[in-house]
């Protein structure tokens, strides 16, 4: 058995290795973009800035304040605990509780230094106590990448598994293959196999050239992100394969792997955070696996998380791959009806 | 006390295939012998393809069995079977070699892949991508991998199509070496000068059913007691009157199907025909495939 799945993995690595177009844009895709970003975001972080209206107290009291009118601003509602760590961290300028009538502001934040000068100048005196908020910032780029390696991930194991399969299907390699004693789950092995590989060595070079160029924070354990990564790309893989198990037109296979992609991309906090979001897109975006995969992440590499503290995340994105690895072997067929 | 008769290595029992409402094989049983060329011939459409899929356990039946030595073909039938398609796509970017390399690793049981090499005549291309194969060669390739797990039976659907005549008949030696060392083939073709060269015994399909089987001589003499005598459509405008043989224009050649030749010949000479350029055959496959499912184009 695992010499017919190394058969099949080993051949369908030369493919893709040797098909220099496509590994030449899987590998210069990811770097192009983290380019890019080093080049918007290594002279300095967002001009806009962002203040946390700390929840329940903020609905009374907040909406006759004065300083809510200043543009370029954001109010953003948020609990308590999760408003202070930001500010903490430079991720918000300044929190804010009208019903205590407190804020909280990190010393060192240039932002919140304007922040506070504007609060102040559209207050009464007296009207605030001020409480310090201390910590190293994270600035938007590292929050973001994280979100760039998810999303690298999520592309290259979804359409990368999901349209090879439908190919093979579709040209008869397949049917081919069923003629011989191979049985659905070694090739499928294979295919994770293959795609894990390239996923990751993608994500290490990603994640080197981070590092290098927009010297990004790492708190944690890279053990442990290296296991998040690894767990995400099994989950997402195995999500493609499920979606390409039957499927024999690329067309078809390109919507599908769309209807998951956008959604993912938009919803599991790639480019922004959900924290400001309905409680109800916060809850939907909870059924992707790249939301956990992600704040796993970000735990680990903002905020210093270990293993046991991404437990929780572990164990859905594996529950992910045991569910729709077993909708793949069950619905897999090699050939068109 | 008669010898008992070998038993087949490999049985089709009431084999039934229905795609919706179209029956396309419609109870069909057969034996195949162990060491036999055996040939599966129809036009296109007679349901042949689809029979040998399902033996070879790519397509399912409606109904029916399929036995490899006495038993349902499942795994070890797997093991034991190489597989040439009509058409099989390969990978990208590989070559001939390791593609040969990753369907040796399926198997347990394996041929020496430098023997494969040297039979399919592959020396020269093992190390050329799959992409820049001609047909001949792509199709030698497909019967090399047919042959990596150095096959108890061996399955060739239709091997020579779109092969020029050198390559056929190169390939037809090909076989006949690979027959020799004691395989079992199973031959889908609608070439019936391939039949005829390479087949032991024969079914003929039409529209999802056998017509006929059995060994192509005695097929042939159980049918004909005559023989042909052609003659150029030019030598010959119009036939002698009260003439008593049947006779056909085909391809501007009159054939006159004669069980007298010496009979044929007189009246012929009596009435005047030059007969500088008859030419007297006997019956060949192609005219008993031709008779048994109808001269006429399939829609």
């Amino acid at each position: 058995m695992i010499q017919r799945i190394f058969a099949i993995l080993h051949a369908r690595n030369l493919e893709f290795l040797r098909d220099r177009a496509t590994l030449g844009w899987n590998v210069a895709m990811p770097l192009l973009l983290v380019a890019g970003m080093a080049a918007i975001f290594s002279g300095g972080d967002r001009s806009e800035y962002k203040v946390a209206l700390i929840q329940a107290e903020a609905q009374a009291a907040a909406p006759a304040h004065p300083f809510l009118e200043t543009r370029y601003f954001d109010f953003i509602p948020m609990e308590r605990g999760e408003a202070l760590d930001r500010v903490a961290n430079h991720q918000l300028d300044l929190a804010i509780d009208f019903g205590a009538g407190a804020y909280w502001i990190n010393p060192e934040s240039p932002g919140g230094y304007f922040a506070e000068r504007l609060l102040q100048s559209s207050s009464k005196d007296g009207e605030w106590i001020r409480e310090p908020a201390s910590g190293d910032p994270i600035s938007y780029v590292d929050w973001l990448i994280p979100g760039i390696l998810g999303m690298n991930i999520m592309f290259s194991c979804l359409f990368g598994v999901g349209y090879v399969v439908v190919r093979y299907r579709k040209n008869g390699f397949l049917k081919r293959l069923k003629a011989t004693p191979l049985r659905p789950v070694e090739f499928m092995a294979a295919q994770i196999l293959s795609r894990l590989m390239l996923a990751i060595f993608v994500t290490l070079l990603l994640y080197g050239a981070t590092r290098l160029l927009l010297d990004i924070r790492m708190e944690g354990s890279g053990l442990a992100l290296f296991l998040v990564a690894v767990l995400a790309s099994i989950s997402l893989v195995s999500i493609g394969l499920a979606m390409a198990a039957r499927v024999t037109s690329e067309e078809l296979a390109g919507g599908l792997l769309n209807l998951v992609t956008w959604p993912m991309m938009l919803l599991s906090g790639v480019w922004f955070s959900l924290a400001g979001a309905p409680q109800w897109v916060q809850q939907l975006s909870n059924i992707f696996p790249l939301t956990h995969a992600l704040t796993a992440a970000r735990d680990i590499m903002l905020y210093g998380a270990g293993l046991g503290d991404v437990l929780p995340q572990l164990l859905i994105l594996a529950g992910t791959t045991a569910v729709f690895l077993t909708i793949g072997a069950t619905m897999f067929r090699w050939r068109s009806a | 006390m008669a010898a008992a008769k070998p038993a087949p290595i490999l049985a089709v029992r009431d084999l039934v295939k229905n795609y919706g409402p179209v029956r396309a094989v419609r109870g069909i049983s057969f034996d195949v012998r162990r060491d036999c060329c055996f040939g599966l011939l129809g036009p296109n459409g007679a349901g042949k393809t689809t029979t040998v899929e399902i033996i070879e356990g790519v397509t399912p039946a409606t109904s029916g069995e399929v036995l490899y030595q006495g038993k349902p073909a499942g795994a070890a039938f797997r093991q034991d079977a190489g597989v040439q398609f009509q058409t099989a796509a390969l990978q990208d970017f590989i070559t001939v070699r390791e593609t040969l390399e990753m369907f040796h690793r399926l198997y347990r049981h394996r041929a020496d892949l430098g023997q494969v090499i040297s039979d399919c005549a592959l020396d020269k291309l093992e190390k050329r991508d799959n992409r820049k194969l001609s047909g001949g060669q792509r199709q030698r390739l497909l019967l090399g991998i047919a042959l990596v797990n150095d096959p108890k039976i061996l399955f060739l659907d239709e091997p020579t199509t779109g092969m020029d005549p050198q390559a056929r008949r190169n390939f037809w030696e090909l076989v006949e070496r690979i027959r020799a060392r004691g395989k079992t083939i199973v031959l889908t073709t609608h070439y019936m000068e391939e039949a005829q060269t390479l087949c032991d015994e024969i079914v003929i399909m039409n529209e999802g059913e056998i017509i006929t089987q059995g060994a192509p001589e005695q097929l042939l003499k159980a049918h004909y007691k005559a023989i042909i005598l052609e003659l150029p459509e030019s030598d010959l405008a119009e036939m002698p009157p009260e003439f008593p043989f049947p006779s056909y224009r085909r391809n501007g050649l009159v054939e006159i199907h004669a069980d007298d030749a010496n009979e044929a010949i007189t009246r012929l000479s009596r009435a005047g025909a030059p007969l500088g350029r008859l030419n007297i055959r006997p019956y060949r496959l192609e005219d008993l495939f031709l008779d048994l499912t109808g001269k006429e184009l399939r829609p």
